[in-house]
């Protein structure tokens, strides 16, 4: 019992991981194309962020049920395979039900397939770890993109809009640029530095800024 | 011919400048920001990209319309194209180890990222989808290349002012080069409606 009991403990453990300390877009700064293109709205960022999260659990999953048949030398061509493959189910089912959605977005569906964060995870974690652990540290790294996804595109829709999901909140006239491709670098920008500002204020970091890749 | 001379070059056009892949397509921000630390390695990084985005175009142009179309098997169009651009990148890197191992041993790290790059992949999607010819699909890959080398010196230039500029210490670093890039981006837009498609 008490065995089971520390397991859960850690599973949670990982969730949060991927969520706060190694956060895809605000810590690890990768993956961050769909982070300015498809955030002009919540409800498409939170469309990709929903996709990229079953890209990421079932490639993690699927990479650790593998993980003992894949010779080790041929693992990154097998695991863009794994990957690719998902993506491709995700962007017909996207095709098929979200129809609206996808004709906005479709190519950042597809374009999924070339995320870094979801190659990391496979590479580091999923092909040591058993099922389980690897299934919820993909669901902590899915939720953690999803999550600054939602944040990104809620202050943009909020200040260029004047709506969230579509439903308008406030009169103002808004703030068109919020939109615009300069609105996304800007807010994420911002919020980059701001996270850094808490980061340096609160808990003492460093707060150098993500070193940048993929 | 003239015609179908002027549809080339504003295709190549649109797709340098206008739809400006990193700064209205939001595509290879990664290694836009990876490597626009240094002059010399953003020019060495453009040269390679608009190599590989250029005949990456024109391979998955050939595969797609005599070997997916006949057998019908354009849904694995992902798969297929990340194949491909893998396989290519791999050679290329073979390539540039023996003819030019000084510019390999400074860009080796991205070439082996290359492959698994929003900006390459994007290029045969976007064909596929716009149903570009094959003189078309190699316009618009060049194009979108040189729009990409365009993005990456632009954004070397300011990076290397910005390290001696004195900036808010939370903003160093990351935070300030996407506000920079705003900037830039806010620039780009006013080459758009100069052609319209």
């Amino acid at each position: 019992m008490e065995h089971l009991h520390q397991e859960k403990v850690s599973y949670w453990q990982l969730v949060k991981n991927g969520i706060f300390k190694e956060n895809t877009i605000f810590r690890l700064v990768i993956s961050l194309c769909p982070a300015v293109a498809v955030t002009n709205s919540v409800r498409n960022g939170f469309l990709l962020g929903v996709a990229v999260l079953f890209v990421q659990v079932m490639v993690n999953s699927t990479v650790a049920m593998l993980r003992n048949f894949i010779h080790p030398r041929v693992r990154i061509p097998i695991f863009m395979l794994i990957i690719s493959g998902w993506v491709t189910v995700i962007d017909l089912l996207m095709a098929a039900f979200a129809r609206a959605a996808y004709k906005e977005m479709g190519l950042y569906i597809q374009i999924i397939v070339a995320f870094a964060s979801i190659l990391v995870r496979a590479e580091m974690f999923a092909s040591k770890n058993r099922l389980a652990p690897s299934f919820f540290d993909g669901l902590g790294s899915g939720l953690g993109f999803l999550i600054a996804l939602v944040i990104i595109s809620f202050f943009r829709e909020l200040l260029g809009r004047g709506s969230l999901w579509g439903f308008p909140i406030v009169e103002a006239k808004p703030m068109l640029i919020m939109l615009l491709p300069t609105g996304g670098f800007f807010a994420v920008g911002i919020l980059m530095g701001f996270f850094n500002w808490i980061d340096m204020r609160f808990y003492g970091g460093k707060g150098a800024g993500g070193a940048g890749g993929h | 011919m003239e015609k179908e001379f002027t549809k080339l070059f504003e295709l190549f056009i649109a797709a340098s400048v206008i739809t400006n892949f990193v700064f209205t397509r939001f595509l290879g921000l990664c290694i836009f920001f990876g490597v626009s630390k240094k002059m010399e390695t953003a020019v060495g990084m453009s040269i390679t990209f608009t190599a590989v985005m250029t005949i990456a175009a024109a391979l998955s142009w050939l595969v797609l319309t005599y070997v997916m179309i006949p057998l019908e098997i354009t849904f694995l169009k992902i798969v297929i194209f990340i194949g491909i651009v893998a396989a290519f990148v791999q050679a290329s890197d073979t390539i540039m180890r023996k003819v030019s191992p000084g510019l390999y041993y400074k860009l080796g790290v991205y070439l082996a990222l290359i492959s698994t790059n929003c900006i390459i992949i994007a290029v045969p999607l976007i064909n596929t989808a716009e149903k570009y010819n094959f003189l078309e699909s190699i316009s618009f890959g060049f194009g979108s290349g040189i729009g990409f080398a365009i993005a990456l010196v632009l954004m070397a230039s300011i990076r290397e002012k910005l390290e001696l500029a004195d900036v808010p210490r939370p903003f160093k670093g990351m935070p300030i080069a996407w506000i920079a890039t705003a900037l830039i981006s806010l620039a780009f837009m006013g080459f758009s409606g100069i052609i319209t498609l």
